[in-house]
């Protein structure tokens, strides 16, 4: 018993001492996000990287998710005799709710994988320590163009992901099924407000920095971790833990923006 | 031998602990402007935890540490990060950034810490090239070159800013004996041209025996022997007679203490 109770005290102290030092490496990298200087050729680079480089994916992943939806509500609503809200059902639930998620987690793989494990080999080959040695602020040098890139790059993002989707949407309805494209549109232009595009791009920005905060912080920090291993198996580790609890963490941040904007 | 005036490098009494392990225990030492101080042990000795310590990498236990008269762990982000720009390191494995060219990681110093204009800039880091040896290399990427390369280019890189202080973290091990000598007698025009005090951790004795000026011995996280190359050979303690001679130390256990070992039995 006694045993236990040493157990729970020992994981609570941990969890808490990490919550702590996730929370410093946040406040620490968002100062630095907006005082100057601001990097910007550093930024345009992790842009072209993160953004431009998963388009083609995200555009692929938004035309198919389009595709399904529409089918899926096409069959629903054909039984209720509703089939002219289908541009309005794909067009809510691609901007409200699987645009930015599905973008999210597609990004975490891509690109949060791709970070984290950048950053846990330049820890464990002394790189970070380098360039402290050379005076040099690795938040600065290294996470902030990162944080940049990733607010800017997941909304722009979710942005072709939704114009995709509406595309596949659009394909399937009206192309394949043979609803009227005016039907189509005009569903979607009465469905979709002004607060639905906000709530999408919020959460989308939210992502976005959940998604680099984790991953870049379990690679920089790989040298705290509690198992002390260290080298390959390490970095191997923690770009698996960045991907899960990036993955969990979009899930939960999705449900506390629905539930407070709705 | 130089002139010993003023010391650069200040350790009292350092204690560090990983855990609950004691890594450093009491360890004390001074190294003077313009000489080089050689740290040797055997693997496991505590000198790359002293080495993290002295460019204030690591947080110690207790103890002090003064670099050029400012106790290092008393400073501010931004006042270390000023100190840091007068000390030149050379990690073992080189710790290039791999994402960049040799000769962005040798002016990447120059162009955070300077003003000068990129024309500039380039002068220097190709000047820096030459002097180990590198000219031609500048467009190369990191993983394109030898590990003496790496050795030469990571020195490189640690004179770009013109530091007072140098500090190399084996700088001539995992090389074969010809590029080992190379890169010793490197250093040692290096100091002669850049008027540099030096710290090399290393467990290489020629290489050791060659450069320093004087020699510091760490056994079990203490300083077991600290001063020139020649009261070295005199020295009667055991470990670095083993060390000077190449032989492996004879520690014999008691029986019983080879089983409880074995069992993992109190």
């Amino acid at each position: 018993m006694m045993q236990q109770i040493r157990s729970l005290g020992t994981h609570g102290c941990y969890f808490t001492k990490q919550a702590g030092i996730l929370g410093i490496f946040l406040f620490c990298c968002l100062i630095r996000m907006v005082t100057p200087p601001i990097q910007v050729q550093r930024i345009t680079k992790q842009i072209h990287f993160m953004g431009a480089r998963s388009s083609i994916v995200i555009l692929l992943a938004g035309l198919f998710t389009g595709m399904v939806v529409a089918l899926q509500f096409y069959d629903t609503l054909v039984r209720f005799g509703s089939v002219d809200l289908l541009g309005s059902a794909v067009g809510l639930s691609l901007i409200r709710e699987l645009g930015p998620v599905i973008t999210a987690l597609m990004f975490t793989g891509r690109v949060g994988s791709a970070i984290c494990a950048e950053i846990g080999i330049m820890r464990i080959s002394e790189q970070i320590d380098a360039l402290e040695c050379m005076g040099i602020d690795p938040y600065r040098f290294l996470m902030t163009s990162k944080f940049w890139a990733g607010l800017v790059s997941v909304p722009l993002l979710t942005a072709l992901f939704d114009v995709a989707g509406i595309v596949g949407g659009y394909l399937v309805g009206v192309v394949l099924i043979g609803i009227g494209q005016g039907t189509y549109f005009n569903g979607l232009h009465n469905g979709v407000e002004w607060n639905d595009i906000e709530m999408g791009f919020i959460k989308s920005l939210a992502f976005g920095l959940v998604i680099i905060w984790i991953c870049t912080a379990k690679g920089y920090l790989l040298h705290l971790r509690r198992t002390g291993v260290f080298g390959a198996e390490g970095v191997s580790h923690v770009t698996t833990d960045a991907v899960v609890f990036s993955s969990v963490a979009i899930l939960l941040t999705d449900y506390l923006i629905g539930s407070i904007m709705l | 031998m130089p002139e010993l005036s003023e010391s650069v490098v200040e350790i009292d009494n350092l204690v560090s602990h990983y855990g609950s392990r004691k890594i450093l225990d009491g360890i004390n030492l001074q190294v003077q402007r313009g000489e080089t101080m050689v740290i040797m042990g055997g693997s496991g000795a505590g000198k790359s935890t002293l080495l993290r310590h002295i460019l204030g990498l690591n947080l110690p236990s207790s103890g002090n540490i003064r670099i050029f008269g400012k106790e290092i762990t008393r400073l501010s982000n931004s006042e270390l990060s000023k100190l840091r720009t007068k000390i030149g390191v050379a990690f073992q494995g080189g710790a290039l950034l791999t994402s960049i060219t040799v000769a962005e990681n040798i002016n990447l110093p120059l162009r955070e810490h300077t003003k000068l204009n990129s024309e500039t800039i380039e002068i220097i880091t190709r000047l820096k090239l030459e002097m180990v040896n590198l000219s031609g290399c500048d467009r190369m990427m990191p993983s394109e070159l030898s590990g003496g390369m790496l050795k030469r280019a990571a020195l490189a890189r640690a004179v770009a800013m013109d530091p007072q202080l140098m500090i190399l973290d084996e700088p001539s091990s995992g090389l074969d004996p010809i590029t080992a000598v190379e890169i010793d007698e490197l250093v040692l025009r290096m100091k002669r041209a850049l008027n540099l005090t030096i710290v090399i951790i290393t467990h290489e004795l020629q290489s050791a025996l060659k450069i320093a000026d004087r020699i510091a011995v760490l056994c079990q996280g203490q300083v077991i022997f600290s001063g020139t190359k020649e009261q070295i050979h005199e020295s009667n303690n055991q470990y670095i007679q083993n060390l000077l001679n190449r032989t492996p130390s004879n520690n014999q256990i008691e029986g019983n203490e080879y089983l409880r070992r074995l069992t993992g039995l109190q």
